[in-house]
């Protein structure tokens, strides 16, 4: 099930209709709990498009109370370990916020650009990155086919893929792993 | 007895330090009346740090204002007044209706008490900010939403720990003595609250130190991310202001207690110290974010 959040319009509805602006901890806060509550009338499985289009500035608290605590709320709950996140509509300017804050924490996300140009984007050491570029290139596919395209061992790719899923970067399913990505 | 203090007739972050000089060796709870009669300039901090003083004071001081038309309208433009009648009792007589021309008045005095009146600062400053930073000081598009950025974090920065309400104000100004008279564009936030050394005092996972005064506590919180809350996520808003400043090669200024640090001492301000300690003690914390126009 693919779920669509524009940040704008909850950003409205669960603060005030007249704020454009992403600022302060309180609305990170009430922000992330409106989107919560959506993700708890979803079922299990989950990918749900957190859209920043329509959104003006964005500073580090809020940046911090919504994405950071997002994605680290759906990494420790066990319930929630086929939630998946893709991020767009993302200026220079909220990507200053959300890097900080990402690497603060050590997490990352999927971040689309348009125009299937799909990337991860904040804390990722460089062969985690590719074997998630490999995967995301060849379409999914068990470890062993992911080890021979990246050119590492079974036991090396098995490692990383597994920390990728784990950081819900990466889907597992009974083919193997899938990139998260956006589905039209 | 009551002390007259005088305002220099040039009030910035810099001669502020005057004012505090003379309220130091005065018990708290003495009268003092405030002498604004001479001063024909004031920063955005210095008209903050103002209304931050008489805060600071058990009983309402007195208030001499400007007695230049011109100054006096430019602080009424600034809303100055408007909050000063509260906080001090005026002697003489207060500009108040100031004659319409162009302001160069970013964001009138703002009280900042609750998470709200962020927003509407930042809400406010959107389209008059984009002006003034593409316009005039000839900065590109993203910077608006980084200056907004930084504008909310030192906002929330009272919020969060000054323990009372302060004062934001923003304002543009050609600066004749330095930069060659480029234009800068100023934030100033000051407030009266328990500042950075009590603040991060109240932390229960503060380690303690063989050393620990006003000015390690400000190069803790400003330039190490510390801050009294615990979680991990906490202290990130300095570093963004640094960054903000770093790239548009503006100053950071901050003062608590009886210490003041620059985050990054830039070439254009070579009189500038990066850490000052033993000032004039002040209650809570003066912040002060410098940008200057950009050239080819």
């Amino acid at each position: 099930m693919v779920n669509h959040i524009d940040l704008s319009s909850v950003l409205k509805r669960s603060v005030c209709a007249l704020y454009s602006n992403l600022v302060t901890r309180p609305t990170g806060a009430a922000v992330r709990t409106e989107i919560e509550l959506q993700l708890g009338q979803l079922g299990p499985q989950a990918l749900t498009i957190i859209d920043f289009s329509h959104v003006g500035a964005l500073d580090f608290s809020c940046a911090d109370e919504i994405v950071a605590k997002l994605l680290l709320s759906s990494i420790a709950n066990p319930e929630r370990q086929d939630v998946y996140f893709v991020f767009r509509g993302m200026t220079d300017s909220h990507l200053d916020a959300i890097e900080t804050v990402l690497e603060r924490h050590g997490l990352a996300l999927v971040y689309d650009r348009g125009a299937d140009d799909v990337r991860l984007f904040g804390d990722i050491d460089p062969a985690g990155r590719e074997a998630w570029e490999a995967v995301f290139n060849c379409g999914g596919g068990p470890a062993d086919e992911i080890a021979a395209t990246v050119g590492i061992s079974c036991e090396e790719a098995s490692a990383l893929l597994e920390d990728l899923r784990r950081r819900r970067l990466l889907m597992r399913t009974e083919a193997g792993y899938v990139a998260v990505r956006p589905v039209s | 007895m009551t002390t007259l203090i005088n305002v220099p007739p040039t009030l910035d972050d810099k001669t502020f330090e005057q004012v505090l000089d003379q309220l130091a060796p005065l018990p708290a709870d003495d009268k003092i009346i405030v002498d604004a009669r001479h001063t024909r300039w004031a920063s955005p901090y210095g008209l903050t740090a103002l209304l931050t003083l008489a805060q600071s004071r058990p009983d309402r001081p007195g208030f001499y204002p400007p007695e230049s038309e011109t100054t006096g309208s430019y602080w009424a433009r600034t809303d100055f007044y408007k909050h000063a009648e509260e906080l001090y009792e005026f002697h003489g007589k207060a500009q108040r209706s100031p004659p319409h021309r162009e302001s160069d008045v970013l964001l009138e005095i703002t009280p900042i008490v609750q998470s709200a009146d962020v927003h509407n600062v930042v809400e406010r400053i959107q389209k008059k900010a984009q002006e003034i930073l593409m316009g005039k000081l000839n900065l590109d598009s993203s910077s608006t939403m980084r200056f907004t950025m930084a504008l909310s974090e030192a906002c929330q920065n009272i919020i969060e720990h000054a323990g009372c309400g302060g004062w934001v104000a923003v304002q543009t100004y050609t600066w004749q003595q330095r930069l060659n008279g480029r234009r800068v564009v100023v934030i100033a936030v000051c407030d009266a609250g328990v500042g950075f050394r009590q603040s991060l005092e109240s932390s229960p996972a503060r380690r303690l130190r063989d050393r620990w005064n006003d000015a390690i506590a400000l190069e803790d919180a400003v330039l190490n991310g510390v801050s009294r809350f615990t979680d991990k996520g906490r202290g990130q808003g300095f570093a963004g202001m640094r960054k903000f400043v770093s790239h548009w090669d503006g100053k950071l200024s901050v003062r608590s207690g009886t210490a003041r640090i620059v985050a990054s001492v830039p070439d254009w301000d070579p009189d500038e110290m990066a850490r000052e300690e033993g000032l004039s003690p002040f209650p809570g914390a003066q912040l002060q974010i410098t940008i200057p126009q950009r050239v080819a």
